[in-house]
């Protein structure tokens, strides 16, 4: 019935994106972890599928907040 | 773990393992053999060989300890062991022993599976261990171990296997004949390393046979000493007379066999040396009677010392106790400062602060020592350097006088000005503990200032509260800077006031800044009484007569400036410390996130001047009120006639309304709501009739009742109540809801006896006409009993409920913190959250969790 709907185009799910290794490296850096500090976010989750991430890659949330309006997460695969 | 901590960590544990203990290690780590009994000899001196055996631990002053050659608190004790004459089931393995001789080869000793099974499942859990953890593995052992017990033939040596049956506590039967414990521990030995492997037991580290005890350890003495009574005599520990069985039996088994005795006596023995090593490891078993004193109470062995809320883990690991605390009822007091806690004379003296003798204050505690612990202030005890702790008693007093020296520390008893935490549970957020100062009073009960009720949640109708005494410098400054209560006047929670005036205060405040007019000599007398220092004093303006306003402003600094809004809406504007407009009430004075004057002047002047004003603002209120006189009486819900006779006339008309719909719904004219079917559609409206029937009664009530009575200055100000509670007395209680509806239970198709069945009028239903000043129909009696009840067992029910969920929340939480980079984390290191709250702000430093940086930029100019 329902088999069509892409889920990253619904107005409730916040935009996810791939980092790219530069910006993976930055983002370390910044918060001085490794990967393995990172929250996490499954392989098959329907918000990235279309994303085709593989495990280790990083995706960026952007998603509206209650207090900041919008706030950026990320999130290890 | 973050790299900067790696450096500090020398050694790490990455694994544990449990095993059991094999005969040979006991006998290697044990520091003698137990071959007697007796305990002592004739002299009183412990037999070698015996179960106080010296070799074992010291528990005496002054002897040492033949192993190690420590003196009473250097020894912990060596283990020693007996050798048993006939091995014996370690009651705590039974079970695991059961399943081992259902899962294995009665004959071959094999695991009842295929070579090729084998293989397959062992390198299965092994896979499964590395993916899932153990836990797995776990789960996936106990499959196996079912799958093993249904094999009947031996797919090693083809032999049929005969069924073993368990009888309880430790007896096991095969073709109703008993297996011996020698016949159970030649077949668990004969299992094979690689199939104990796949039931769960590691290697080398659990050999099943060792389930089957043929020593057994004797724990050392220090774990059981005995205790000398006052007659001189000793009584042993309950673990030391279960041992004197054992090794009794254990020597008379010995014996029997050696002089060849018939089957049968030995057979006794034996069971009875199984019953007493049975119950020497737990004296609970089902069906096994318990091991008893000669008084006939149970002795207490091995697992009731570990086990239940008596244990050594939930009673001693697990329920810290604190030393110099004590817990007492709490009572108001609000002439004492809000950081100050009234501490009862008994528990000042009993409660001590070390303070060390120096040269300059030698003489000061000295005073201390002469009073001694009967009189206040004195001091109950005197720490020599060498750590030795000496009482004072009216015989030593004159001695430690002369001792005393610099280098000394003298326990003195709680003086006023004295640091304490002050607590009261639940403790539910930072604000539940909080530091004090003390002040000691007369009386049995801690005396708290009404103002910091609100943060500890406390109230006076039997509440206790917990008080500990910090005992070192640095506790002190730590309780000091981090949770003084003047720290804390801003909760972390919405960034607002949590302490402000409460009760009285508020409604006092209210009067004077709005009605409130005075002969300067009374409003000098005011401020006097309330603790005003000169300066407030010389803000009093000459005149004969000085409005309360004026009064209120003395108490503020001159710059001070605040504008905002009362509790009606109405402007309250202050300008150079004066207020100009508006009066005071909760929204400006008020703690739990009200009172917005308060988090100005918070903002302004730090918490230590906003601590004073809130006291004296306190006082204020209260004197105020004491002039006045503020009081409550049923004459303030007290209605003119033209307000009742309006209140009828709305009633009678809702109740037409309700009627007109009821006839419509009979008739089937009634148009259904969207998504409602006919029967909900009229329940609704006849509620939103009668509801807003209510809410017009509610307002026209609160219209004309006096303004200056009692509870109207109460409501009006927010110190107390609402005006649904003056409605409610002076003009009508309303519709009665059980679970959301008018109530519909009872008869069939009624709700009591007096009504006609199907009957949907107003009075049917459960709404009360009357106030509570007039009184009520049994009717409605019975429907207010019924919503009544219904509101008592939900909140009996819903507070346990909510503060198991608050506590699991807060557990999860607890060791979050946010880094520098503003990040959450968590203990290890890993990220939880990118940025605190999304926002990055520190809601405590914030107001309502918001930052006005227009604002922060007015105040910078």
């Amino acid at each position: 019935m329902a088999k069509n709907i892409d889920p990253s185009k619904h107005d409730l799910v916040p935009k996810h994106t791939l980092l790219s290794d530069k910006e993976k490296e930055e983002l370390f850096a910044r918060y001085r972890i490794t990967f393995f500090d990172l929250p996490r976010i499954e392989k098959t989750d329907p918000a990235i599928t279309h994303l085709n991430a593989k495990s280790g890659d990083v995706i960026k949330i952007i998603r509206k907040s209650k207090t900041a309006g919008e706030a950026v997460y990320y999130r290890g695969v | 773990m973050t790299e900067e901590y790696q450096q500090f960590v020398h050694k790490q544990v990455s694994s544990l393992v449990f095993g059991l203990l094999p005969p040979n290690m006991i006998k290697k780590m044990a520091a003698a053999k137990i071959v007697t009994p007796e305990l002592y000899d004739k002299e009183g001196y412990p037999v070698d060989g015996g179960l106080m055996d010296i070799r074992l631990g010291v528990i005496d002053p002054g002897l040492r300890c033949k192993t190690c050659g420590g003196k009473l608190k250097e020894c912990i004790g060596h283990f020693g062991y007996i050798e048993l004459a006939r091995p014996i089931i370690h009651f705590k393995f039974v079970d695991i022993v059961y399943n081992l001789l259902r899962a294995t080869c009665f004959d071959c000793g094999r695991g009842l599976m295929q070579q090729a099974d084998i293989d397959k499942w062992t390198a299965r859990l092994i896979k499964i261990e590395q993916d899932q953890g153990l836990e797995e593995r776990r789960d996936k052992t106990k499959e196996i171990l079912v799958e093993l017990k249904k094999t009947q033939k031996c797919p090693h040596c083809k032999a049929q296997q005969p069924k073993v049956v368990f009888e309880k506590p430790t007896t096991f039967l095969e073709n109703e004949k008993r297996i011996s414990p020698i016949e159970i521990r030649t077949r668990l030995e004969k299992i094979p390393d690689q199939d104990l492997e796949l039931l769960g037991m590691k290697q080398p580290f659990v050999r099943p046979e060792w389930m089957v005890l043929t020593v057994m350890p004797i724990p050392p003495v220090t774990m059981r000493p005995s205790i000398t009574l006052e007659t001189g005599e000793r009584s042993e520990d309950d673990l030391t007379h279960k041992l004197g069985d054992i090794v009794r039996i254990n020597q008379r088994l010995f014996e029997n066999i050696n002089a060849g005795a018939p089957e049968i006596i030995i057979e006794d023995l034996w069971d009875l040396l199984q019953y007493h090593v049975t119950t020497f490891f737990d004296n609970e078993v089902p069906q096994v009677p318990p091991a008893r004193h000669r008084s006939g109470q149970p002795l207490k062995t091995i697992t009731a010392r570990i086990k239940s809320k008596e244990g050594r883990i939930r009673h001693n690991l697990a329920g810290k106790r604190t030393n110099f605390s004590a817990r007492t009822v709490i009572s108001p007091d609000p002439l004492i400062e809000l950081n100050e806690v009234g501490v009862p004379n008994v528990v000042a003296m009993k409660l001590t602060v070390p303070e060390r003798v120096t040269e300059w204050n030698k003489d000061y505690l000295l005073n201390y020592v002469k009073l001694g612990p009967t009189k206040y202030p004195g001091a109950n005890y005197i720490v020599r350097p060498d750590g030795k702790k000496k009482k004072i008693t009216d015989e030593t007093k004159e001695q430690l006088l002369e001792e005393i020296q610099p280098g000394y520390l003298v326990e003195r008893h709680l003086i006023d000005g004295d640091i304490a935490i002050f607590n009261r549970q639940p403790s539910l957020h930072k604000m539940s503990m909080m530091c004090h100062r003390i002040r000691v009073l007369p009386g049995k009960t801690f005396r708290l200032n009404p103002a910091v009720c609100h943060p500890y949640n406390a109230d006076f109708d039997g509440d206790e509260m917990n008080l500990h005494v910090p005992q070192t410098e640095e506790a002190r400054a730590e309780a000091e800077t981090l949770m003084m209560v003047q720290t804390q006047l801003i909760s972390p929670r919405y960034g607002l006031a949590i302490i402000g005036c409460t009760q009285d205060a508020v409604s006092g405040n209210y009067l004077l800044t709005k009605y409130g007019e005075y002969p300067r000599q009374d409003a000098i007398d005011l401020l006097f009484k309330i603790g005003a220092d000169d300066t407030m004093m010389s803000r009093l303006p000459h005149k004969k007569t000085v409005t309360g306003r004026e009064i209120f402003s003395a108490l503020l600094p001159d710059e001070f400036s605040f504008s905002g809004t009362a509790l009606d809406g109405t402007k309250v504007e202050i300008v150079n410390g004066q207020l100009v407009e508006g009066h005071m009430d909760l929204a400006t004075l008020g703690g739990e996130g009200k009172g917005m004057m308060l988090r100005k002047f918070n903002k302004d002047y730090g918490g230590a001047k906003t601590l004073v004003l809130i006291g004296m603002l306190m006082k204020l209120g209260i004197f105020t009120l004491q002039k006045e006189g503020l009081t409550t009486a049923l004459s303030d819900t007290d209605l003119p006639q033209e307000t009742q006779d309006a209140i009828d006339e709305i009633l009678v008309k809702a109740n037409e309304t309700v009627e007109d719909y009821i006839q419509k719904y009979r008739k089937g004219e009634l148009e259904p709501l969207p998504g409602r079917n006919i029967k909900d559609t009229v329940e609704l409206e006849i509620i939103k009739t009668l509801n807003r029937a209510r809410n017009e009664i509610g307002k026209l009530a609160a219209k004309s009742v006096a303004p200056r009575g009692g509870s109207v200055v109460m409501i009006n100000s927010g110190a107390r109540g609402k005006s649904i509670n003056l409605a409610l007395i002076a003009a009508c209680v309303g519709q009665q809801a059980l679970r959301g509806k008018r109530i519909e239970r009872g008869y069939t198709d009624r709700t009591l006896s007096s009504f006609k069945r199907n009957d949907l009028g107003t009075a049917a239903h459960g709404f009360v006409k009357q106030g509570y000043s007039q009184g009520m129909t049994p009717q409605e009696f019975f429907f207010m009993a019924m919503t009544g009840r219904d509101a008592l067992m939900d909140t009996a029910l819903r507070t346990p409920k909510s503060g198991y969920l608050y506590r699991r929340l807060a557990n999860a939480l607890q060791d979050l913190r946010v880094e520098y980079d503003h990040s959450v984390r968590d203990a290890a290191g890993r990220i939880v959250e990118f940025l605190y709250g999304d926002d990055g702000i520190d809601v405590s430093k914030s107001e309502k969790g918001k930052i006005d940086v227009t604002k922060i930029m007015e105040m910078a100019r």
